[in-house]
This record gives C-alpha cells, sequence and structure tokens, in this order.
C-alpha cells in the first residue's frame, strides 16, 4: 500500500473547504479509490466542510487511510466546536436546515459514503466520521 | 479566482477554470447579471467541464443563475458536467431539472439557438 499519511486541513473560510477536498481528493486517489469514488469522497468533504464554516464558523477536518478486517479505504473526520446540533435525526432528513441551504448536506453526505457517523453535543460541538472503502 | 466572460453576439459564454470558492461563485452570479444588462444579452452558456466538484452550494448557485437571467430575458444553459459529477450530483439529492443543461460547449449553443436566444445574433445565419 502507497505510504499515505493523514492530512489535517483547519477550515475557517470557503477557500478552506475546496482545500479540504482536494486534500481529501488527493489521499483518496493515493489509496487506490476509483475515479467516481474520488468525485464522491470530495463532494462529500465540500459539504461536511462548508457545514462547518456556515454554523460553527472554524473546526478542522482531517483525512487519513483506514483499515479493518482486511478491508481498507479513507477517513474523513471533521470536527468542530460550534453549536451542535439539537436534533441529529431531523438533520439527517433530505430538506432539513437552520441555515438557509438545500438541506441536502448530512444526509447527501451520508449517501456519497460507505460509512457516516455523527456525534453532536449542543453547545460542545459535532464531529462528523465518514469512510469510503477500496473496492475490491 | 474571477471567472472569465466572452460575449459572442447576443451569447454570454463563462467559462469555469478552476475550482471555485462559494464567494467567486457569488461574484460570478452578480458579474453575469450586471453583463446581461450591459451587452443586451440573450442567452447565457456556463462552462464547467473544468469542474471536479459541483456540491450543493454551487449547484444551487447555478440554478439561481438561470431563474435570475431568465427574469432578465435571457436563457442559461449549463455544459459541461463531467460523467462522475453528475453521478455524484444524484447521489447528494441535486435537482437541476428546471434548469438546460447542453453535453458541451457546442451542443449549449445550438441549444440557445432553438430557444430563440440567439435570433438576433450579428452576422446573421450560420
Amino acid at each position: 500500500m502507497a505510504a499515505a499519511a493523514e492530512v489535517r486541513v483547519e477550515i475557517a473560510s470557503d477557500a478552506d473547504v475546496v482545500a479540504a477536498r482536494q486534500a481529501g481528493r488527493r489521499l483518496a486517489e493515493a489509496l487506490g479509490l476509483g475515479t467516481t469514488d474520488l468525485t464522491l469522497v470530495a463532494t462529500a468533504i465540500s459539504e461536511i466542510a462548508r457545514n462547518i464554516t456556515a454554523y460553527a464558523g472554524s473546526g478542522e477536518i482531517v483525512v487519513r487511510p483506514v483499515e479493518l478486517n482486511g478491508a481498507h479505504g479513507l477517513e474523513v473526520v471533521a470536527r468542530d466546536a460550534g453549536p451542535g446540533i439539537a436534533d441529529v435525526e431531523r438533520a439527517l432528513q433530505d430538506g432539513y436546515t437552520t441555515g438557509g441551504g438545500l438541506g441536502l448536506g448530512l444526509p447527501g453526505a451520508r449517501r456519497l459514503m460507505d460509512e457516516f457517523e455523527i456525534v453532536s453535543q449542543p453547545g460542545v460541538g459535532t464531529t462528523v466520521t465518514m469512510t469510503k472503502w477500496v473496492s475490491t | 479566482m474571477s471567472v472569465p466572460i466572452l460575449k459572442q453576439g447576443k451569447v454570454l459564454i463563462a467559462s469555469i477554470q478552476t475550482a471555485l470558492t462559494d464567494t467567486d461563485m457569488l461574484r460570478l452570479q452578480d458579474e453575469l447579471m450586471a453583463q446581461i444588462g450591459r451587452s443586451r444579452s440573450r442567452g447565457v452558456v456556463v462552462d464547467v467541464t473544468a469542474l471536479d466538484v459541483m456540491d450543493s452550494f454551487v449547484s444551487r448557485s447555478l440554478r439561481g443563475i438561470a431563474h435570475m437571467t431568465r427574469l432578465r430575458g435571457a436563457e442559461t444553459v449549463i455544459v459541461g458536467i463531467q460523467p462522475e459529477v453528475a453521478f455524484a450530483m444524484v447521489q447528494l439529492g441535486i435537482s437541476m431539472e428546471d434548469v438546460h443543461t447542453a453535453l458541451d460547449l457546442e451542443e449549449g449553443l445550438a441549444l440557445l439557438e432553438s430557444l430563440g436566444g440567439e435570433a438576433e445574433r450579428g452576422g446573421g445565419g450560420g
């Protein structure tokens, strides 16, 4: 496997959103994900990174190689210390938004990735962890 | 990074060259709206061939451009959506149903012509 390493991108502006998805795409490519998967990963990172700038102001995105039971892939962890999400179930429904967008960010990112987990605590922050496996 | 806008007859062609930030996208929206008035354009082509990601914000902005330009009397065609990008947009849940799209610039210009957007194009015929 390629010596692909973890990359951390601070998210504070809309330029960082672009930087994060490009870092994710590069690592995904190094890990051997297919062309379509690269685009799915980059798009999911874009949605999640924008949620950070829109709702929390700032945070970080870490992309890293992950291995589990012989499968390998790319893991994305997005963290912020923003206001948190009061109703995570609702935030995962299509079309639900408190930010004036389309309400596709979280549910859309979940559909684009293979694994998706969100932990949020009001007043503390939100962490989204999502994975795309290299198909064998 | 600003997007160059070319004027070809009654049509404006905005050719996106590289990944755009949200701010760049909103600037493109403003510039197209202003230039439609200045150039009395009847059609707009936005070429997104170079975009490797079209997320919900970009898609919403393009739809906004299409709707706003129509209110100003110009039809917009989005051209060059890459196959993987189209796949990702569908997974994401983005609908562009009410927006004209075409395979590439040539098809986009042909579509505008058929919509009448190029009816008054200078030079006549061709």
